[in-house]
Protein backbone atom coordinates (compact mmCIF):
# COMPACT_ATOMS: atom_id res chain seq x y z
CA UNK A 1 0.00 0.00 0.00
CA UNK A 2 1.19 3.36 -0.83
CA UNK A 3 2.08 5.82 1.83
CA UNK A 4 -0.51 7.92 3.36
CA UNK A 5 2.00 11.17 4.02
CA UNK A 6 1.00 11.34 7.46
CA UNK A 7 4.55 10.91 8.37
CA UNK A 8 5.83 14.42 7.27
CA UNK A 9 3.72 15.92 10.61
CA UNK A 10 5.79 14.16 12.56
CA UNK A 11 8.85 15.64 11.38
CA UNK A 12 10.40 18.40 13.31
CA UNK A 13 7.77 20.96 14.61
CA UNK A 14 5.44 20.70 11.40
CA UNK A 15 2.40 19.88 13.78
CA UNK A 16 2.71 22.29 15.98
CA UNK A 17 3.16 24.50 12.92
CA UNK A 18 -0.12 23.61 11.62
CA UNK A 19 -1.49 23.55 15.11
CA UNK A 20 -0.63 26.99 15.14
CA UNK A 21 -1.97 28.07 11.18
CA UNK A 22 -5.22 26.71 13.09
CA UNK A 23 -5.12 28.92 15.79
CA UNK A 24 -4.35 31.68 13.22
CA UNK A 25 -7.73 30.63 11.56
CA UNK A 26 -9.90 29.98 14.83
CA UNK A 27 -8.62 33.54 16.10
CA UNK A 28 -9.74 35.31 13.28
CA UNK A 29 -13.39 33.75 13.44
CA UNK A 30 -13.91 34.72 17.32
CA UNK A 31 -12.68 38.02 16.66
CA UNK A 32 -15.50 38.62 13.13
CA UNK A 33 -17.90 36.16 15.07
CA UNK A 34 -17.76 38.70 18.16
CA UNK A 35 -18.02 41.85 16.29
CA UNK A 36 -20.61 40.61 13.80
CA UNK A 37 -23.11 39.28 17.05
CA UNK A 38 -22.74 43.07 18.73
CA UNK A 39 -23.31 44.72 15.51
CA UNK A 40 -25.42 42.33 14.22
CA UNK A 41 -27.98 42.77 17.25
CA UNK A 42 -28.17 46.14 16.45
CA UNK A 43 -28.90 46.18 12.98
CA UNK A 44 -31.58 43.55 13.44
CA UNK A 45 -33.08 45.79 15.40
CA UNK A 46 -32.64 49.31 13.04
CA UNK A 47 -34.32 46.36 10.42
CA UNK A 48 -37.30 45.99 11.74
CA UNK A 49 -38.09 49.65 11.71
CA UNK A 50 -40.43 51.43 9.86
CA UNK A 51 -37.85 53.55 8.26
CA UNK A 52 -38.30 52.79 4.20
CA UNK A 53 -34.61 54.09 3.63
CA UNK A 54 -33.22 52.56 6.40
CA UNK A 55 -34.37 48.89 5.48
CA UNK A 56 -33.53 49.53 1.72
CA UNK A 57 -30.18 49.85 3.19
CA UNK A 58 -29.67 47.23 5.06
CA UNK A 59 -31.63 45.25 2.23
CA UNK A 60 -28.87 46.39 -0.10
CA UNK A 61 -26.24 45.42 2.29
CA UNK A 62 -27.18 41.81 2.89
CA UNK A 63 -28.25 40.99 -0.46
CA UNK A 64 -24.29 42.50 -1.73
CA UNK A 65 -22.51 40.45 1.00
CA UNK A 66 -24.69 37.35 -0.19
CA UNK A 67 -24.00 37.68 -3.84
CA UNK A 68 -20.39 38.57 -3.85
CA UNK A 69 -17.97 35.77 -2.99
CA UNK A 70 -16.11 36.46 -0.22
CA UNK A 71 -12.70 36.08 -1.78
CA UNK A 72 -13.57 38.52 -4.07
CA UNK A 73 -14.55 41.20 -1.10
CA UNK A 74 -11.07 40.10 0.81
CA UNK A 75 -9.58 41.33 -2.14
CA UNK A 76 -11.02 44.51 -2.69
CA UNK A 77 -10.97 45.38 0.80
CA UNK A 78 -6.91 44.26 0.66
CA UNK A 79 -5.96 44.61 -2.61
CA UNK A 80 -7.88 47.63 -3.96
CA UNK A 81 -8.20 50.23 -0.72
CA UNK A 82 -4.03 49.85 -0.54
CA UNK A 83 -3.75 51.77 -4.69
CA UNK A 84 -7.36 53.91 -4.09
CA UNK A 85 -7.18 55.04 -0.90
CA UNK A 86 -3.46 54.38 0.20
CA UNK A 87 -4.48 52.73 3.50
CA UNK A 88 -1.88 49.94 4.10
CA UNK A 89 -4.41 46.98 5.92
CA UNK A 90 -2.93 44.26 7.87
CA UNK A 91 -3.90 41.22 5.81
CA UNK A 92 -5.48 40.06 9.15
CA UNK A 93 -7.36 43.33 9.68
CA UNK A 94 -8.85 42.90 6.30
CA UNK A 95 -10.01 40.09 6.85
CA UNK A 96 -11.94 40.76 10.29
CA UNK A 97 -13.39 43.65 8.39
CA UNK A 98 -14.35 41.51 5.49
CA UNK A 99 -15.59 38.57 7.87
CA UNK A 100 -17.53 41.37 9.84
CA UNK A 101 -19.23 42.90 7.31
CA UNK A 102 -20.48 39.93 6.26
CA UNK A 103 -21.46 38.54 9.65
CA UNK A 104 -23.00 41.24 10.26
CA UNK A 105 -25.25 41.73 7.46
CA UNK A 106 -26.41 38.09 8.28
CA UNK A 107 -26.79 38.13 11.94
CA UNK A 108 -28.66 41.19 11.59
CA UNK A 109 -31.23 39.27 8.92
CA UNK A 110 -30.92 36.42 11.98
CA UNK A 111 -32.09 38.92 14.57
CA UNK A 112 -34.76 40.58 12.27
CA UNK A 113 -36.21 37.51 11.65
CA UNK A 114 -36.39 36.59 15.15
CA UNK A 115 -37.92 39.43 16.09
CA UNK A 116 -40.81 39.60 13.70
CA UNK A 117 -41.18 36.30 14.36
CA UNK A 118 -42.43 37.07 18.10
CA UNK A 119 -46.19 37.22 17.61
CA UNK A 120 -47.99 40.13 18.77
CA UNK A 121 -50.09 38.91 21.20
CA UNK A 122 -46.85 38.19 23.23
CA UNK A 123 -46.14 41.66 23.77
CA UNK A 124 -49.80 42.34 24.28
CA UNK A 125 -50.50 39.97 26.99
CA UNK A 126 -47.15 41.12 28.61
CA UNK A 127 -48.19 44.74 28.64
CA UNK A 128 -51.88 43.96 29.89
CA UNK A 129 -50.16 42.57 32.73
CA UNK A 130 -48.57 45.80 33.86
CA UNK A 131 -45.05 45.28 32.40
CA UNK A 132 -43.18 48.36 31.21
CA UNK A 133 -41.43 48.42 28.30
CA UNK A 134 -37.92 47.13 30.37
CA UNK A 135 -39.63 44.62 31.44
CA UNK A 136 -41.42 43.32 28.65
CA UNK A 137 -38.50 42.71 26.47
CA UNK A 138 -35.98 41.59 29.39
CA UNK A 139 -38.18 38.87 30.37
CA UNK A 140 -40.52 38.24 27.49
CA UNK A 141 -39.27 39.43 24.05
CA UNK A 142 -35.66 38.72 23.97
CA UNK A 143 -35.41 35.55 25.51
CA UNK A 144 -37.51 34.55 23.01
CA UNK A 145 -35.99 35.77 20.26
CA UNK A 146 -32.68 34.68 21.47
CA UNK A 147 -33.74 31.15 21.79
CA UNK A 148 -35.06 31.14 18.08
CA UNK A 149 -31.76 32.95 16.95
CA UNK A 150 -29.02 31.06 19.07
CA UNK A 151 -29.11 27.63 16.82
CA UNK A 152 -28.87 29.61 13.57
CA UNK A 153 -26.33 31.85 14.51
CA UNK A 154 -24.30 29.20 15.74
CA UNK A 155 -24.53 27.01 12.12
CA UNK A 156 -23.21 31.14 11.08
CA UNK A 157 -20.43 30.69 13.13
CA UNK A 158 -19.39 27.27 11.83
CA UNK A 159 -19.58 28.90 8.45
CA UNK A 160 -17.63 31.84 9.12
CA UNK A 161 -15.04 29.09 10.90
CA UNK A 162 -14.92 27.27 7.62
CA UNK A 163 -13.85 30.10 5.17
CA UNK A 164 -11.37 31.73 6.85
CA UNK A 165 -9.48 29.08 4.69
CA UNK A 166 -9.83 32.22 2.00
CA UNK A 167 -7.70 34.11 3.86
CA UNK A 168 -4.46 32.29 2.43
CA UNK A 169 -5.05 34.38 -0.91
CA UNK A 170 -4.32 37.50 1.11
CA UNK A 171 -1.12 35.98 2.34
CA UNK A 172 -2.77 35.48 5.78
CA UNK A 173 -0.38 31.96 7.18
CA UNK A 174 -3.44 29.57 8.46
CA UNK A 175 -4.16 26.39 8.71
CA UNK A 176 -3.97 25.60 4.60
CA UNK A 177 -1.42 27.73 3.98
CA UNK A 178 0.85 25.86 6.68
CA UNK A 179 -0.35 22.72 5.35
CA UNK A 180 0.75 23.58 2.16
CA UNK A 181 3.99 24.72 3.18
CA UNK A 182 4.64 21.68 4.53
CA UNK A 183 3.93 19.55 1.47
CA UNK A 184 6.11 21.78 -0.61
CA UNK A 185 8.81 21.51 1.58
CA UNK A 186 8.40 17.80 1.72
CA UNK A 187 7.81 17.10 -2.12
CA UNK A 188 11.21 15.07 -2.52
CA UNK A 189 10.73 13.33 0.94
CA UNK A 190 7.23 12.82 0.72
CA UNK A 191 5.71 12.74 -2.21
CA UNK A 192 2.21 11.50 -0.20
CA UNK A 193 2.02 14.07 1.97
CA UNK A 194 -0.71 15.94 0.18
CA UNK A 195 -3.44 13.35 1.24
CA UNK A 196 -1.57 12.80 4.63
CA UNK A 197 -1.24 16.80 5.64
CA UNK A 198 -4.96 18.19 3.83
CA UNK A 199 -6.75 15.31 5.69
CA UNK A 200 -5.39 16.08 8.53
CA UNK A 201 -6.28 19.36 8.42
CA UNK A 202 -9.83 18.64 7.43
CA UNK A 203 -10.00 16.76 10.98
CA UNK A 204 -9.06 19.71 12.14
CA UNK A 205 -11.66 21.74 11.09
CA UNK A 206 -13.90 18.81 12.04
CA UNK A 207 -12.91 18.71 15.87
CA UNK A 208 -13.72 22.65 15.57
CA UNK A 209 -17.42 22.79 13.59
CA UNK A 210 -18.88 19.86 14.74
CA UNK A 211 -18.96 20.35 18.55
CA UNK A 212 -20.27 23.51 17.71
CA UNK A 213 -23.02 22.36 15.39
CA UNK A 214 -23.79 19.42 17.62
CA UNK A 215 -24.34 22.60 20.36
CA UNK A 216 -26.58 24.01 18.25
CA UNK A 217 -28.87 20.61 17.19
CA UNK A 218 -29.30 19.96 20.91
CA UNK A 219 -30.25 23.74 21.93
CA UNK A 220 -32.60 23.57 18.34
CA UNK A 221 -33.90 19.88 20.35
CA UNK A 222 -34.48 21.64 23.78
CA UNK A 223 -36.20 24.88 22.98
CA UNK A 224 -38.39 22.92 20.53
CA UNK A 225 -41.77 24.13 20.36
CA UNK A 226 -40.94 27.01 22.50
CA UNK B 1 -76.19 53.40 43.78
CA UNK B 2 -72.72 52.78 44.14
CA UNK B 3 -70.28 54.43 42.41
CA UNK B 4 -69.20 53.24 39.24
CA UNK B 5 -65.39 51.65 38.37
CA UNK B 6 -65.37 52.04 34.88
CA UNK B 7 -66.43 54.61 33.05
CA UNK B 8 -66.63 55.04 29.15
CA UNK B 9 -67.64 58.53 27.91
CA UNK B 10 -68.46 59.01 24.09
CA UNK B 11 -65.72 56.50 22.89
CA UNK B 12 -64.78 57.05 19.34
CA UNK B 13 -62.56 54.56 17.35
CA UNK B 14 -61.51 54.54 14.22
CA UNK B 15 -59.03 52.60 11.94
CA UNK B 16 -58.39 54.99 8.60
CA UNK B 17 -61.70 56.62 7.75
CA UNK B 18 -63.62 53.70 8.85
CA UNK B 19 -65.41 54.01 12.06
CA UNK B 20 -65.04 50.80 14.68
CA UNK B 21 -66.75 52.36 17.70
CA UNK B 22 -68.80 55.14 17.60
CA UNK B 23 -69.67 57.32 20.58
CA UNK B 24 -69.91 54.18 23.10
CA UNK B 25 -70.89 55.42 26.68
CA UNK B 26 -71.68 52.94 29.37
CA UNK B 27 -70.88 52.48 32.64
CA UNK B 28 -69.48 49.41 35.13
CA UNK B 29 -70.07 48.69 38.47
CA UNK B 30 -68.20 46.73 40.65
CA UNK B 31 -68.72 43.26 40.87
CA UNK B 32 -71.22 43.62 37.98
CA UNK B 33 -70.61 40.99 34.97
CA UNK B 34 -71.51 42.64 31.39
CA UNK B 35 -71.83 40.52 28.47
CA UNK B 36 -70.87 42.42 25.48
CA UNK B 37 -72.37 39.87 22.29
CA UNK B 38 -72.80 41.29 18.69
CA UNK B 39 -71.74 40.18 14.81
CA UNK B 40 -68.12 39.77 13.80
CA UNK B 41 -66.55 42.96 12.98
CA UNK B 42 -69.01 44.59 15.27
CA UNK B 43 -65.81 46.39 17.49
CA UNK B 44 -66.31 43.70 20.78
CA UNK B 45 -62.87 43.33 20.86
CA UNK B 46 -61.92 46.69 20.31
CA UNK B 47 -63.89 47.82 23.07
CA UNK B 48 -62.04 45.78 25.21
CA UNK B 49 -58.47 46.39 23.75
CA UNK B 50 -59.57 50.01 24.17
CA UNK B 51 -60.66 49.84 27.98
CA UNK B 52 -56.89 48.55 28.54
CA UNK B 53 -55.12 51.09 26.24
CA UNK B 54 -54.16 48.40 23.61
CA UNK B 55 -55.35 50.81 21.19
CA UNK B 56 -55.49 54.43 20.91
CA UNK B 57 -58.48 56.11 20.44
CA UNK B 58 -59.67 59.00 18.65
CA UNK B 59 -62.22 60.55 20.92
CA UNK B 60 -63.68 60.39 23.88
CA UNK B 61 -62.11 58.52 27.33
CA UNK B 62 -62.75 55.53 29.20
CA UNK B 63 -62.16 55.79 33.54
CA UNK B 64 -61.36 53.45 35.66
CA UNK B 65 -62.21 54.67 39.65
CA UNK B 66 -62.35 58.40 37.53
CA UNK B 67 -58.38 57.87 36.38
CA UNK B 68 -57.97 58.05 32.92
CA UNK B 69 -56.78 55.31 30.62
CA UNK B 70 -55.28 55.72 27.19
CA UNK B 71 -52.62 54.16 25.05
CA UNK B 72 -49.54 56.02 25.25
CA UNK B 73 -50.06 58.34 28.96
CA UNK B 74 -47.11 57.72 31.49
CA UNK B 75 -49.14 55.83 34.03
CA UNK B 76 -50.58 52.89 31.64
CA UNK B 77 -48.35 50.15 33.16
CA UNK B 78 -49.98 51.27 36.54
CA UNK B 79 -53.86 51.81 35.23
CA UNK B 80 -53.36 48.01 33.27
CA UNK B 81 -52.06 46.24 36.51
CA UNK B 82 -55.57 46.87 37.67
CA UNK B 83 -56.97 45.51 34.68
CA UNK B 84 -56.83 42.03 33.52
CA UNK B 85 -57.25 40.84 29.99
CA UNK B 86 -57.30 37.54 28.96
CA UNK B 87 -57.23 37.21 24.63
CA UNK B 88 -58.92 34.57 22.46
CA UNK B 89 -55.34 33.38 21.56
CA UNK B 90 -53.32 31.66 23.83
CA UNK B 91 -50.93 34.18 25.05
CA UNK B 92 -49.13 32.21 27.69
CA UNK B 93 -45.56 32.64 27.49
CA UNK B 94 -44.19 29.79 25.38
CA UNK B 95 -40.26 29.88 27.13
CA UNK B 96 -41.54 30.21 30.93
CA UNK B 97 -43.31 27.11 32.90
CA UNK B 98 -46.92 27.61 34.06
CA UNK B 99 -46.05 28.78 37.69
CA UNK B 100 -43.33 31.10 35.99
CA UNK B 101 -45.74 32.62 33.70
CA UNK B 102 -48.16 33.40 36.40
CA UNK B 103 -45.60 34.73 38.86
CA UNK B 104 -43.54 36.65 36.27
CA UNK B 105 -46.03 39.72 36.56
CA UNK B 106 -46.30 40.24 40.27
CA UNK B 107 -42.68 39.51 40.99
CA UNK B 108 -41.06 41.92 38.22
CA UNK B 109 -43.84 44.36 37.98
CA UNK B 110 -45.62 44.25 41.70
CA UNK B 111 -42.49 43.36 43.13
CA UNK B 112 -44.03 40.78 45.45
CA UNK B 113 -41.96 38.08 46.84
CA UNK B 114 -41.07 35.08 45.14
CA UNK B 115 -42.87 32.63 47.62
CA UNK B 116 -45.59 34.79 48.35
CA UNK B 117 -46.40 35.06 44.91
CA UNK B 118 -45.75 31.55 44.22
CA UNK B 119 -48.06 30.37 46.96
CA UNK B 120 -50.60 32.53 45.64
CA UNK B 121 -50.18 30.93 42.16
CA UNK B 122 -51.16 27.61 43.66
CA UNK B 123 -54.23 28.49 45.70
CA UNK B 124 -55.36 29.80 42.60
CA UNK B 125 -54.15 26.72 40.03
CA UNK B 126 -55.84 24.66 42.48
CA UNK B 127 -58.95 26.68 41.98
CA UNK B 128 -58.98 25.40 38.51
CA UNK B 129 -57.72 22.11 38.78
CA UNK B 130 -54.30 22.46 37.45
CA UNK B 131 -51.63 22.83 40.43
CA UNK B 132 -49.97 19.52 39.32
CA UNK B 133 -49.11 20.97 35.84
CA UNK B 134 -47.47 24.04 37.60
CA UNK B 135 -43.85 22.55 36.30
CA UNK B 136 -45.24 22.01 32.96
CA UNK B 137 -44.79 24.16 29.69
CA UNK B 138 -47.60 25.55 27.75
CA UNK B 139 -46.95 23.55 25.21
CA UNK B 140 -47.63 20.17 26.95
CA UNK B 141 -51.09 22.33 27.76
CA UNK B 142 -54.45 21.24 25.64
CA UNK B 143 -56.33 24.50 24.97
CA UNK B 144 -58.63 24.63 27.87
CA UNK B 145 -55.62 24.34 29.98
CA UNK B 146 -54.31 26.99 28.93
CA UNK B 147 -57.02 29.82 28.76
CA UNK B 148 -57.42 28.77 32.65
CA UNK B 149 -54.08 29.28 33.52
CA UNK B 150 -54.03 32.57 31.71
CA UNK B 151 -57.36 33.72 33.71
CA UNK B 152 -55.05 32.96 36.82
CA UNK B 153 -52.60 34.79 35.27
CA UNK B 154 -54.78 37.80 35.35
CA UNK B 155 -55.72 37.44 38.06
CA UNK B 156 -52.87 37.05 40.27
CA UNK B 157 -52.19 40.91 40.02
CA UNK B 158 -55.53 41.29 41.53
CA UNK B 159 -56.96 43.38 39.14
CA UNK B 160 -60.48 45.07 39.63
CA UNK B 161 -61.54 44.67 36.21
CA UNK B 162 -61.24 41.70 34.12
CA UNK B 163 -61.69 41.72 30.16
CA UNK B 164 -62.12 38.22 28.70
CA UNK B 165 -61.86 38.40 24.67
CA UNK B 166 -63.75 35.09 23.17
CA UNK B 167 -61.74 32.81 25.02
CA UNK B 168 -63.28 29.91 24.47
CA UNK B 169 -63.65 30.79 20.51
CA UNK B 170 -60.47 29.31 19.61
CA UNK B 171 -60.90 26.07 21.64
CA UNK B 172 -62.20 22.70 20.69
CA UNK B 173 -66.12 22.33 21.97
CA UNK B 174 -65.27 19.91 25.08
CA UNK B 175 -62.69 22.51 26.21
CA UNK B 176 -65.18 25.35 26.41
CA UNK B 177 -66.97 24.15 29.48
CA UNK B 178 -64.09 24.26 31.52
CA UNK B 179 -63.06 27.28 30.79
CA UNK B 180 -66.57 29.03 31.07
CA UNK B 181 -66.74 27.02 34.69
CA UNK B 182 -64.13 29.11 36.19
CA UNK B 183 -65.51 32.28 34.77
CA UNK B 184 -68.85 31.01 36.28
CA UNK B 185 -67.36 30.73 39.52
CA UNK B 186 -65.55 34.23 39.28
CA UNK B 187 -68.76 35.66 38.69
CA UNK B 188 -70.04 34.21 42.02
CA UNK B 189 -67.37 35.50 43.96
CA UNK B 190 -68.20 38.72 42.92
CA UNK B 191 -65.26 39.87 40.15
CA UNK B 192 -66.28 42.54 37.65
CA UNK B 193 -66.14 41.44 34.52
CA UNK B 194 -66.74 42.50 30.92
CA UNK B 195 -66.99 39.49 28.65
CA UNK B 196 -67.23 38.89 25.19
CA UNK B 197 -68.50 35.86 23.79
CA UNK B 198 -70.28 33.71 21.60
CA UNK B 199 -72.13 31.25 23.75
CA UNK B 200 -75.46 32.78 24.02
CA UNK B 201 -76.59 29.67 26.86
CA UNK B 202 -73.37 30.90 29.04
CA UNK B 203 -74.03 34.81 27.96
CA UNK B 204 -77.80 33.83 29.79
CA UNK B 205 -75.91 32.28 32.43
CA UNK B 206 -73.84 34.49 33.80
CA UNK B 207 -74.42 38.25 32.76
CA UNK B 208 -75.91 40.96 34.72
CA UNK B 209 -76.13 43.00 31.76
CA UNK B 210 -76.12 42.74 28.31
CA UNK B 211 -74.98 44.72 25.48
CA UNK B 212 -75.91 44.04 22.06
CA UNK B 213 -73.03 46.12 19.41
CA UNK B 214 -73.36 46.70 16.19
CA UNK B 215 -71.68 48.70 14.01
CA UNK B 216 -69.77 50.08 17.14
CA UNK B 217 -72.90 51.15 18.56
CA UNK B 218 -75.08 49.40 21.34
CA UNK B 219 -77.94 48.78 19.30
CA UNK B 220 -79.87 47.13 22.77
CA UNK B 221 -78.71 47.02 26.78
CA UNK B 222 -80.77 44.77 28.77
CA UNK B 223 -80.81 44.25 32.79
CA UNK B 224 -82.37 41.35 32.73
CA UNK B 225 -80.76 38.74 30.56
CA UNK B 226 -83.04 36.15 30.22
CA UNK B 227 -86.39 37.81 28.34
CA UNK B 228 -83.36 39.39 26.57
CA UNK B 229 -82.42 36.08 24.90
CA UNK B 230 -86.10 35.30 24.89
CA UNK B 231 -87.62 38.23 23.55
CA UNK B 232 -84.61 41.05 22.17
CA UNK B 233 -86.28 44.12 21.60
CA UNK B 234 -84.69 45.05 18.71
CA UNK B 235 -85.05 43.75 15.12
CA UNK B 236 -81.55 43.69 15.07
CA UNK B 237 -80.53 41.87 17.95
CA UNK B 238 -83.71 39.42 17.03
CA UNK B 239 -82.09 38.95 13.50
CA UNK B 240 -78.65 38.21 15.32
CA UNK B 241 -79.86 35.66 18.25
CA UNK B 242 -81.71 34.02 15.17
CA UNK B 243 -78.11 33.01 13.26
CA UNK B 244 -78.14 30.65 16.69
CA UNK B 245 -81.21 29.30 16.27
CA UNK B 246 -81.58 25.65 14.33
CA UNK B 247 -84.99 24.94 13.33
CA UNK B 248 -85.92 22.51 10.70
Amino acid sequence: MQSLGIDVLFKGINFQRLLGGLWVAVRLSLISVSISIVLGTGMGMLMTSKNRLLQFFFRLWLETVRIMPQMVLLFVVYFGTTRVFGWNLEAEAAAIIVFSFWGTAEMGDLVRGALISIPVIQYESARALGMDEKTLYLYVILPQTIRRMLPLSINLITRMIKTTSLVMMIGIVEVLKVAQQIIEANRKSSPNAAFGVFGTVFLLYFLICWPVSRLAARLEKRWAGD
Amino acid sequence: MEKALLTVEHLYKSYGGHTVLDDLSFTVRKGEVIVVIGPSGCGKSTLLRCINALEDIQGGQVLLNGESVRKGAGNIPQMRQKIGMVFQSYDLFPHKTILDNITLAPRKVQKRGKAEAEREAMELLERVGLADRKNDYPRQLSGGQKQRVAIVRALCMHPELLLLDEITAALDPEMVREVLDVVLSLARSGSTMLIVTHEMSFAKAIADRVFFLEQGKIMEESADPKSFFQRPQTARARAFLHTFDYER
